[in-house]
């Protein structure tokens, strides 16, 4: 596994039960799979749920006494195939994975799952990566539950009713024969909070006992005829069953107010939010106490009819808050409205953002402007009461009218403060790779880049600003199989390793050989999954009792057909991996160039190599320490090696030369000496600032003696030079 | 339905602005451990992702006391992100962030307590740039200043380092030393105390921050962003580098004085004492030519142009400048100091170098040179076998002696071809600038001067940096007599230095050489 230790993390899995658990939403989902019975769990890591699948990964001994398999997926359609061993036995399995993107590659086995139904409870737990922080393209998972019919639960943003949505999930699934789907946002996943814990349960039926006493049912075969009979199944059976039991165990819920004509509709992962704008209005508290009546969606498919028209029968208007596009609830409550003939006006996004994150500030202007038309009494309160207590901390809970973003001197920042892009770490072994890359343009010209989804996508951003295109996981080689006619240049495809077992080996590289493609495809072999933290895949080089790693990439290619590949096992050497590069783009052999381009992903390396080093050197055993760093009086401040870097750890500052008025390049205490910026500084012939310090650490008698002698000339002749110098000197 | 009793309390809010790896996480986790430790409710949400790359990212806290919850009957309902106008406290691990803070609006006058570190993380962007791109932290700590109730602004990460720890602890020292939060120094101190790694330093580096925090001024003052000036030395210990003092201070308006001084010193190391008469020599024409022409009016900027731009190219980057710099004892200590090497730990240096023909024949005497570089056969196999990369181990003796033999070179540099190619230039450069100066184009010939700073850097990057000189020298002689031609050669110097292509000085370029092209029209393009 990642160098990363979970340890204190597992700890809290082991929780007694009436204990109170704080700590992060994602841990608590954990906790709340194990104290639900869960018999296997697997999923691909991704943000925001990657901590799931981690903490899991280190929590072996755990879930071998409950009896619970757990499992790495080698992709999100592994993990929903996964969900297989629910629909004949009564067993319960979960998987989980960053959404939409994964939920786009689950989506066949999710839908024939879907189709066929399930007996024990199986729940998707997706990630909905959507809104600040996201990094993916915003779509909703919403119409993935809609087109399999699979349920969707959005629990309110609090670890108690998240927890609860675990255990409901299961049983809703049970009984419905339905998977369902637990939607968690960004957020969610990452706050800190607390619930009361229950007992750790062991599944009640297992694997093995699956194993050993198979059963099969072709009625539950996605194949005619069963699969046009589950179409029905679906609709006579599967959604009558959940409606009935959503409404009896009242997984929605209804916060009443004293406001009688008005109401909101919302989803229960925006309810803190709402509970916020309303506060900002002078409309609810700190404790959700809230004078208008609220319909919180728990789940927000399917959308239960029969609660909709009771919460709206008396309403005058309400107000519908649903994140993201296209409006697929708002569409549906008008619909239930109009037939059920309920005459209250429904709003939604006629006054909130169509598309795009509803932050608080967005939810309290579309609050806002909704009572404006619909109670504009309701805003007038706390103005005219302005005497009165409540009404005084309301006013102090605002926040100022006019915001300070029209400031002229706050306007006047945009001038000043400066993008941060994302970019590849102190050290990292990819920044050579394109920095190889940008001098191949030098000299053979641009060509069109496809990129694929990892740390190694930041290549198109600056300083290297190469790759046009990303299409998916994996899709690096894919994405350029169009571009394969005769040509002056050749088409240069980019995959991490992570994309290549997760499909790129068969989408992009067998598709690449048997098709007879003719471009440049570079896997990035960084020994982990790397941009989702520092996972093990089967590439990789770590000793993993639980997995079987060291499965080399190279022979995966050979055995796939690919006749030109070259392994670059260190990727710092930019000349070699320039070199490479020119080659592969000019050789006269026809089919696919792979290179494989090797070295450990360095924020991981760190952590492994980091501790060992500490512990050698206070063993006293000599250690050699590399750091570099740049002469200030040779740099000139042209930049260029910043400009073929972006390592954080190579900056700039004064030259402390009133004659050199650009700053000069500075290499800050944060290296780790990987040697990119010597061997950039060489390979492009820019300038000789640059040097490399080795310290030695507990010298030998060796290097004692042979210091002393260099010391003794090189101290010689230096003495004399100073001596000149100072003569002269001012 | 029953009347809804609306509570009062309203919880604390915290914004914490930091860039991926600087601990903004361990700074949330802390306040929350801190606050839950005294009794309240504490949450904290964050959006990591791909921001922990070297991004910006934002931690959000909301803090309730408990006792409030428990009167209210129900734990509270808290944000999971800040509103913009709505944020009691925000902390940011570098002073751009803090910008970003208010550009995000989260820091409003009537509220905020604005916490941020004066130090700077350049942006990538900043970094590179082919000059100085570096933005004007001023214009933070001015905004600062409208839109904080209260800001607190100083270096919390030199304060961190000299603690020998990292940020997140001198940031938390400086939010107990602000008073913003309603806890005692010594909650905070028990919570790192609890953390239970690197305590000692992490307690240091609070310490620090705390007291800069409690001694805060109620405004800070400005970032001082200016260069110190050069100051003339009064004395030198050798006679004949005296009279060149003396030499400067009878001679030369006290406007140039500094960076005449500093020309000297450079060229002295640089080569020797009657280098930096030559180039006192050049000076003193400019001077002259100064005085003619209404320097007093001027501050005498021709000369100080020519006293700096000079002094850079006369000092033009050679092998043996390289050799000599990087044999020095003093470099030998600088180098020890820069990577922490405590005493008996051996340093050795590695120097990346890749000789090409043209340093090789530059380091030969001139004829000699020029029949070499001008030859097939030997460019070949110069091009074959020398040039590539050299890892110079300049701490052996084998690669000491032979860098130190380069830089002894130094006393035949007068008679080497770079010196003479250098020379050149150098003489047309200047001619070029006493001519627009004697035809009372005295503004366009100070800025011909100042043009030559975009000549630096070694191999390729000098080479355009030549060309790019070479193509303002034309134009300069385009503009000679137009209205406005210092103003435009300004511009193209700075387009020069726009983009490493030069898209931004061609397409300059162009709009003027085109006929009766009027530099207002310029003007619109450099806009």
């Amino acid at each position: 596994m990642a160098e990363r230790s979970f340890k204190k993390e597992v700890e809290q899995l082991r929780i007694p039960a009436g204990e109170e658990f704080r700590g992060e939403g994602i841990l608590a989902i954990t906790k709340a799979l194990l104290q639900s019975g869960v018999g296997y769990v697997g999923g691909y890591q991704g943000s925001p749920i990657s901590h799931l699948m981690d903490v899991l990964a280190d929590a072996n001994e755990i879930l071998d006494e409950l009896d619970v398999h757990f499992e790495t997926s080698a992709s999100e359609a592994t993990a929903a195939a996964m969900l297989a061993a629910s629909v004949m036995y009564p067993v319960r399995g979960a998987v989980t994975w960053k959404s939409t993107v994964g939920t786009n590659v689950a989506s066949d086995a999710l839908a024939n799952l879907a189709s066929g139904g399930v007996t024990g409870g199986a729940l998707v737990i997706i990630g909905e990566d959507y809104g600040e922080g996201s990094s993916i393209m915003q779509e909703r998972s919403h119409a993935f539950a809609m087109k399999s019919q699979m349920w969707l639960l959005d629990p309110r943003p609090n670890l108690e009713s998240i927890v609860k949505s675990v255990e409901d999930g299961f049983e809703l699934s049970e009984a419905s024969n339905t998977p369902v789907m637990l939607q968690v946002r960004i957020r969610s996943c990452h706050v800190h909070g607390r619930f009361i814990t229950k007992e750790n349960k062991r599944p009640a039926f297992t694997l093995k006992q699956a194993m050993e006493h198979p059963v099969r049912d072709t009625g539950r075969i996605v194949l005619p005829p069963a699969s046009f009979a589950h179409e029905h199944e679906k609709i006579q059976q599967r959604w009558p069953a959940a409606v009935r039991f959503i409404r009896e165990r009242k997984l929605n819920e209804v916060f009443e107010g004293d406001v009688e004509d008005i109401g909101l509709i919302l989803q229960g992962g925006l309810y803190n939010g709402v509970i916020r704008a309303l506060q900002l209005l002078g409309l609810a508290d700190a404790f959700g106490n809230s004078r208008i009546p609220m319909y919180v969606m728990n789940v927000t498919y399917p959308v239960i009819d029969e609660e909709v028209t009771d919460f709206c029968r008396d309403k005058r208007a309400v107000l519908l808050l649903e994140e993201g596009q296209p409006d697929y609830i708002e569409q549906n409550l008008h619909a239930i409205l109009r037939k059920a003939g309920i005459t209250a006006h429904l709003s939604g996004k006629d006054v909130l953002p169509m598309a795009g994150e509803y932050t608080t500030a967005a939810m309290r202007d579309g609050i806002e402007a909704f009572f404006k038309t619909q109670a504009p009494a309701l805003l007038a309160t706390h103005d005219a009461v302005a005497a009165d207590e409540v009404a005084a901390a309301v006013q102090a809970a605002r926040p100022a009218a006019v915001p300070i973003t029209f400031h002229p001197r706050v306007k006047d920042l945009a001038g000043v403060v400066p993008a941060r892009p994302a970019g590849f770490c102190v050290g990292c072994p990819e920044r050579p790779i394109f920095a190889a890359m940008k001098l191949t343009e030098q000299d053979l010209g641009e060509h069109h880049v496809s990129c694929d989804i990892g740390c190694h996508l930041f290549s198109i951003l600056p300083p290297f600003n190469l790759g046009a295109t990303t299409m998916g996981y994996g899709l690096g080689a894919a994405s350029s199989s169009a571009f394969n006619v005769k040509s002056s240049k050749r088409s240069i495809s980019v995959m991490g390793d992570g994309g290549f077992w997760h499909n790129g080996l068969t989408s992009g590289i067998a598709n690449a050989v048997f098709n007879k493609h003719d471009g440049v495809i570079v896997i990035v072999d960084n020994f982990y999954s790397s941009a989702t933290g520092g996972q093990d895949i089967p590439s990789s080089r770590a000793d993993n009792p639980n997995r079987a790693t060291k499965n080399p990439i190279e022979a995966a290619i050979k055995g796939a057909g690919v006749k030109w590949v070259r392994t670059i096992d260190r990727t710092y050497d930019v000349s070699r991996m320039r070199d490479t590069l020119e080659e592969a783009l000019t050789t006269t052999q026809t089919g696919p160039k792979v290179i494989i381009a090797q070295s450990e992903c360095m924020l991981n390396k760190q952590r492994r190599v980091k501790p060992l080093f500490a512990k050698a050197v206070k063993a006293g055993e000599r250690a050699v320490k590399e750091r570099f760093g740049v002469d200030p009086d040779v740099c000139t401040g042209d930049h260029a090696c910043i400009r073929l870097s972006g390592c954080p750890s190579l900056s700039v500052k004064d030259s402390g030369d009133p004659l050199k008025e650009d700053p000069v390049a500075h290499v800050d205490s944060g290296c780790v000496g990987c040697g990119n910026c010597g061997e950039v500084a060489e390979a492009a012939v820019l300038c000789p600032s640059f040097y490399r310090a080795d310290i030695i650490h507990n010298p030998t008698g060796l290097d004692r003696f042979m210091g002393r002698l260099r010391g003794a000339v090189i101290g010689f002749l230096q003495r004399r030079r100073a001596a000149r110098l100072a003569r002269t000197a001012l | 339905m029953n009347t809804i009793e609306l509570k009062t309390d309203t919880p604390i809010k915290i914004a914490i602005l930091a860039m991926g790896g600087q601990g903004g996480g361990v700074l949330a986790d802390w306040i929350v451990e801190m606050a839950e430790a005294a009794g309240w409710w504490a949450q904290t949400t964050s959006v990591p992702g791909v921001a922990q790359r070297t991004g910006a990212t934002i931690y959000y806290l909301e803090l309730l006391p408990e006792a409030a919850a428990n009167a209210a009957g129900r734990p509270p309902v808290l944000a999971m992100m800040p509103t913009p106008g709505d944020v009691d406290l925000v902390v940011a691990a570098e002073l751009m962030e803090a910008g970003r803070a208010m550009q995000r609006g989260l820091v409003t006058p009537e509220r905020t307590t604005l916490i941020t570190s004066s130090h700077r993380s350049y942006a990538v962007g900043e970094k590179a740039a082919l000059g100085n791109g570096i933005g004007d932290p001023n214009k933070v700590i001015d905004a600062g200043r409208e839109a904080a109730r209260r800001l607190m602004c100083f270096d919390l990460q030199a304060m961190a380092e000299q603690a020998g720890s990292v940020i997140s602890a001198s940031l938390f020292g400086a939010i107990a030393g602000s008073g913003a939060l309603p806890f005692a120094r010594e909650a905070f101190e028990d919570t790192v105390r609890h953390g239970g790694k690197g305590v000692e330093a992490s307690l240091r580096a609070f310490a620090l921050g705390f007291d800069a925090a409690a001694k805060a001024p109620a405004s800070p003052a400005p970032i001082d962003t200016a260069r110190p000036a050069p100051v003339l030395a009064e004395r030198a210990a050798a006679a004949e580098v005296q009279a060149l003092l003396d030499l400067i201070r009878a001679d030369f308006p006290v406007a140039a004085h500094g960076m005449l001084g500093a020309g000297i010193a450079r060229l002295i190391d640089y080569q020797d004492v009657a280098y930096a008469n030559e180039y006192l020599t050049r000076c003193a024409a400019f001077r002259a030519l100064d005085a003619r022409h209404g320097g007093e009016a001027t501050d005498w900027a021709l000369t100080c142009a020519a006293a700096h731009r000079i002094a850079v190219a006369m000092s033009y980057d050679d092998v043996i400048r390289v050799a000599d710099l990087k044999t020095r004892a003093s470099r030998f200590e600088r180098v020890r100091g820069e990577v922490g090497a405590k005493p008996g730990q051996l340093v050795y240096t590695t120097e990346y170098m890749h000789p090409r023909l043209e340093e090789i024949c530059g380091t030969l005497p001139a004829g000699l040179g020029r029949w070499l570089e001008n030859s097939a056969g030997f460019g070949g196999f110069v091009k074959r076998h020398i040039e590539k990369g050299r890892r110079v181990q300049s701490g052996t003796l084998r690669w000491f002696l032979a860098l130190y033999l380069v830089s002894g070179m130094r006393r035949f540099r007068r008679s080497l071809l770079r010196h003479q190619v250098e020379s050149a230039q150098i003489q047309s450069w200047l001619e070029r600038a006493t001519r627009l100066a004697g035809a009372n184009d005295y503004a366009l010939a100070v800025e011909v001067l100042h043009c030559r700073k975009i000549v630096k850097g070694y191999s390729g990057t000098h080479d355009r940096g030549d060309k790019r000189f070479a193509a303002l020298m034309k134009a300069a002689d385009e503009l000679a007599g137009r209205p406005g031609g210092a103003a435009t050669l300004a511009r193209l110097r700075e387009a020069a230095q726009a983009d490493e292509a030069g898209h931004a000085l061609d397409a300059q370029l162009g709009q003027l050489m085109r006929p009766q092209t009027q530099t207002p029209v310029m003007s619109r393009v450099a806009a």
